[in-house]
């Protein structure tokens, strides 16, 4: 991968400060236009980036900027009229902004007229209108050392109440003082964690069709108290612990369970230095039920690209080709560091081991991240508000009581609640 | 003051010493074992097992053979081209101070030459402006910047930095100017100099040490803001700090923290040249260009 | 000085604050009493990859309507500032009547984010600054007395908290403090109990967060001092020393004086530095235990729909307390200013 991004790094390169040398390469049917992208920056990104770069040409610019605050940007440069950005690259939770400020296009034309080798399920409708083409999906799963859990004789746990009596025995024989790993970081990652356990237990975030919240209901209490019994199990300090730190605690060896990213499987333990038990005992498996659910505790995601409404058809056009060849699926999974990259929604993709998690969780009918407009009101609550309830300073109705009011105060500054 | 820390009795001397001595410990510690860090790699670094890893290296020698390895220099500068962001940081940094100390040193200069009652109020207004949190400020600059096309360019972050740093390099000279005397202008006034030409040649030599010191403070800011440079600049041209974090990784996806890491200690090498060279402006040139009360 | 001379000596820093500051400061300001219209929302139906489902969107045309009729948004007044997330009058209302100790009634006011933040943020700014100032003073009087070859060096190192970026710095030491980290551990030896984390426990947080707080800044004040101490009369000391006057004296009634301005300058900035600390919570992933205004700032800018509104109005309470917080200096300031005209 080290040597695929240096390529890429250089081609970016290339691409900017000499735009003819690279033109109408690649089966790349832009004659001329203004592409423009913004998105983040991890590498199955900078594939798609690169790959419309390169139908850079005489009469066809194609920047990109790919970074971690692409969030906080791509409304204001979507917003201006031409926009900067001709297309974004954003997942079910991040669409949502550009859909409530109404800076996107719908895609059924160019996609009548050049998406034929699209596959219908990249294709995301609102209403009716095609919005934005997925390329990729993400799931987090389950992810544990079956050295550990064989040699406590344990099976792998299908569900969190599994996961709880596992973690018990693996700490009475002494095989793992905190043998659970979870990213409880107070803020995004522990509302993320609720919403999983939430969802697990049939849990609804809105009355149906309305912004109104409904958390604090049963299926809030049990989901908050799944989440206390296995922050027993935790490093004490989880709440400071975001998916980086668990993934470092897992390849250190202090971790046997844990809930984690399928875009982190590929690379977990290609990193420097994990002993090697880690990489011979890491397995992944599907994610896991609560309470008896039928549904795992997990949520779907999905990365997709869409174009901005305020530039000209013709940069419209030229940006859906580009990005089309961005996501050419010859290109990226005849390349197997490419190919492993993400779990591609493309045509024609075997998913690799590592992308079992991912499939597993889809397969089983976990339910997509809500894409409502007040969704990250609310995440932004939950991540805020729950805190106390992990550190035993509330109990969970109260919790949840907070979370609604902070939901509501947030939902009327923005209009969504009288 | 050498005369009078000649007759120092020797307790003193020691008890100096020795804080001085802690305090160097307190203030390098973190970055010296950063230094010994960066040679290794992340599960040594951060030692989750044992804090002792950090010292032996014990995976570091598994993967790489020899306790000690530049696989992060080689990462961050090679692979991951991090001389360009380093370029870029300096170029935004020269600017950022020659045009604040510019603007600031003649801002401040009135306004401690100024006996009026707007001076005051000035000094206080520019002082709330400083309140503003800055990340409120550069959101409120997004849509226009997108607007006027200006956005993504390096003399857009660079006039930001200047602006929002102004209330600071006004306050910092207006102090300083301060404690020069007020005769030494006025002097040059009434031999018919007008105020710009006293400002010229009388100031103008006596008001480094506090220029030296603004200019410092102004570096540095320019040289460790995040907020400004992640926001205002693009992938293409960004400077070290938002490459640094680039580097970390977000939620979903996987950084690289020893890049990160070798980044950081390497971005420090040129402030550390950069002190030994200016050692006597910053020392001996206080010293010798203080003004005599 | 002429008004005349002093307009153009200050138009160009005055143009730049104008335009970057101030008009900004007004947008700011008015966002804080609008908010976005309301939002009308249509049930749709949503497909993509994971199959379709139900879901509710934002119906565009009839909220561009809307838009247009207004396009500063809904008038709202004090509206936001007294709302749950700001000020929340009407839930410290609530607390004061049905709590019957003061100590319930804090506890209750600690679950609101604008007091819990600033319970935080105050004990922050009153225990850094004074001791950043005191240890500031410290070195600069310390590092004066060094002989000249030995300067350059230690004034470099005693630099490095301010040059190592505050976004990587407090990640290194909020590894060193973790419970296996190199600090941690030797805390954890010094209080005699293995299972100590500096981490899980908010008085813990706390202090750590003031002690990074007073470590990263304390630089600062010994650079501003040590260019101070240059400038101290030399022959005033002297005739001091003539006069008698004990070391401590000297530095009690000649050179503590000689420094006052530059004491209130550093008070000044460090009380609204630290009033609006944030990089060290977000460094040490401190959230859970500690927050500040301007945390919850970038909390309301970075989530997945960004609430410019709360956001604003914080930023204006920021300023607010920023003012009150300066007061008294400012008076004081105001005060040598009469003085000294």
């Amino acid at each position: 991968m080290k040597h695929f991004k240096t390529a890429l790094m250089s081609g970016v390169a290339v691409a900017a400060f000499a735009t003819a040398a690279m033109a109408d390469g690649h089966g790349c049917k832009v004659t001329d236009g203004r592409v423009s992208i913004i998105g983040n920056e991890f590498p199955a990104i900078q594939t798609v980036g690169a790959g419309a770069q390169a139908c850079a040409g005489d009469n066809v610019t194609v920047e990109s900027n790919l970074t971690a605050d692409h969030q906080k940007i791509n409304l204001a440069g979507m917003q201006g009229n031409p926009a900067e950005y001709t297309t974004a690259i954003i997942a079910n939770s991040s669409i949502v902004a550009l859909m409530n400020n109404d800076v996107i296009r719908p895609l059924d034309d160019l996609i009548a007229k050049h998406g034929g080798d699209l596959q219908k399920t990249q294709i995301i409708t609102i209403n009716g209108k095609a919005m934005a083409v997925a390329f990729m999906a993400n799931a987090q799963h389950l992810v544990y050392r079956a050295d550990l859990l064989k040699e406590a004789g344990l099976e792998v746990p299908t569900s969190y109440e599994d996961m709880l009596s596992a973690a018990k025995m693996l700490r009475e024989k002494g095989l793992s003082e905190n043998p659970v790993g979870g990213a409880y970081k107070a803020g995004w990652n522990l509302a993320q964690e609720f919403n999983n356990m939430f969802l697990g237990y049939g849990g609804q975030h809105f009355k149906d069709g309305s912004a109104e919240p409904m958390v604090n209901s049963e299926a809030g209490v049990k989901a908050l108290e799944m989440m206390k019994s296995l922050s027993e199990y935790m490093n004490p300090d989880f709440l400071t612990h975001d998916s980086n730190v668990t993934n470092g605690e897992f390849r250190a060896g202090n971790v046997a369970l844990m809930n984690m990213w399928g875009s982190r499987a590929a690379t977990m333990t290609d990193a420097d230095g994990v002993p090697q038990e880690v990489i011979d005992g890491f397995a992944i498996a599907g994610p896991m039920t609560v309470g008896g659910g039928s549904v795992p505790a997990t949520t779907l995601w999905w990365d997709g690209w869409t174009v901005a409404k305020n530039i000209s058809d013709a940069d419209a056009e030229a940006t859906f080709l580009a990005m089309m060849n961005g996501i050419n699926p010859d290109r990226i999974l005849s390349d197997d560091e490419t190919a492993k990259q993400a779990v591609w929604l493309l045509e024609g993709y075997e998913p690799t081991p590592s992308a079992e998690g991912v499939f597993a969780a889809a397969q089983s009918g976990a339910i997509p991240y809500p894409m409502l407009p007040y969704m990250g009101l609310m995440h932004t609550a939950l991540g805020a508000e729950l805190t106390d309830f992990m550190q035993g300073k509330e109990s969970a109705e109260q919790a949840l009581g907070d979370v609604e009011a902070a939901y509501r105060a947030a939902a009327k500054e923005n209009g969504f609640l009288q | 003051m050498s005369s009078i820390s000649q007759r120092r009795p020797l307790g003193l001397q020691i008890f100096l010493a020795a804080f001085i001595v802690i305090w160097l410990i307190c203030a390098a510690f973190p970055f010296l074992w950063t230094l010994w860090g960066s040679f290794k790699v992340e599960l040594d670094f951060f030692s989750v097992n044992d804090w002792t890893d950090a010292l032996t290296g014990d995976r570091t020698k598994a993967t790489h053979g020899s306790a000690f390895t530049a696989a992060g220099y080689k990462g961050a500068w090679i692979q991951e081209e991090f001389w360009r962001n380093v370029i870029n940081t300096f170029v935004v940094c020269l600017f950022v101070v020659t045009t604040s100390l510019t603007i600031g040193t003649l801002g401040g200069y009135a306004l401690s030459r100024s006996g009026y009652k707007y001076v005051f109020w000035l000094l206080i207004i520019a002082l709330m402006f400083r309140a503003l949190p800055q990340i409120t400020l550069v959101s409120g600059y997004l849509p226009v910047f997108f607007d006027w096309n200006i956005w993504g360019f390096l003399p857009t972050a660079i006039i930001v930095l200047v602006a929002i740093n102004q209330p600071f390099t006004l306050w910092m000279l207006h102090s300083f100017f301060e404690s020069i005397p007020k005769d030494l202008d006025e002097s040059a006034k009434v031999d018919g100099c007008t105020q710009f030409q006293a400002f010229r040649h009388v100031i103008i030599p006596v008001m480094w040490p506090g220029v030296i010191t603004t200019g410092l403070f102004s570096f540095l800011l320019a040289y460790n803001d995040f907020v400004v440079t992640a926001l205002v600049l693009q992938e293409s041209n960004r400077t070290m700090i938002p490459a640094i974090a680039a580097f970390l990784g977000t939620t979903q996806t996987e950084g690289n923290v020893m890049f990160a890491v070798a980044a950081v200690v390497s971005a420090t090498a040129p402030l550390f040249v950069m002190v030994l060279f200016f050692q006597r402006q910053i020392v001996s040139g206080l010293t010798a260009g203080a003004v005599k009360g | 000085m002429k008004h005349r001379t002093f307009f153009w000596f200050f138009l160009p820093t005055g143009l730049a604050m104008l335009v970057f500051i101030a008009f900004p400061i007004v947008s700011v300001l008015m966002q804080s009493v609008f908010l976005p219209h309301e939002a009308v929302l249509i049930e749709t139906e949503n497909c993509g990859p994971f199959g379709c489902k139900v879901e509710t969107a934002i119906d565009q045309e009839a909220t561009n309507k809307l838009r247009e009729a207004a396009p500063l948004g809904r008038f709202a007044g004090l509206e936001i500032y007294k709302d749950r997330g700001h000020l929340a009058f009407s839930e410290v209302g609530e607390a004061w009547r049905t709590t019957d100790s003061l100590g319930a009634f804090f506890s209750e006011l600690g679950d609101l984010p604008f007091y819990r933040a600033m319970a935080f943020t105050l004990t922050y700014t009153f225990v850094c600054t004074p001791l950043l100032i005191a240890l500031g003073f410290a070195v600069a009087v310390g590092v004066n007395s060094l002989n000249q070859r030995l300067k350059g060096l230690v004034i470099f190192f005693s630099l490095l908290p301010m040059i190592v970026t505050p976004l990587v710095g407090s990640l290194i030491l909020f590894w060193m403090i973790d419970s296996r980290g190199v600090l941690g551990n030797f805390i954890s030896y010094l209080a005699n109990d293995p299972s100590l984390s500096l981490k899980a426990s908010t008085p813990l947080m706390w202090i750590s967060l003031i002690i990074y707080g007073i470590w990263s800044s304390a630089p600062f004040a010994f650079v501003v001092f040590y260019a101070g101490l240059q400038t101290v009369p030399q022959d005033t000391l002297e005739s001091a020393q003539i006069d008698g006057a004990t070391r401590w004296q000297r530095i009690r009634y000649v050179v503590i004086p000689h420094l006052m301005p530059l004491v209130t300058f550093v008070a000044l900035i460090q009380l609204m530095d630290n009033f609006r600390v944030f990089e060290p919570i977000v460094g040490f992933n401190a959230e859970a235990h500690a927050t500040s205004l301007s945390w919850i700032i970038f909390n309301d800018l970075s989530g997945e729909t960004q609430q410019l509104s709360a956001a604003a109005t914080t930023s204006v309470l920021t300023i607010l307390g920023v003012a009150v917080l300066l007061s008294p200096v400012l008076v004081r300031t105001w005060r040598d200013f009469k003085g000294g005209h």
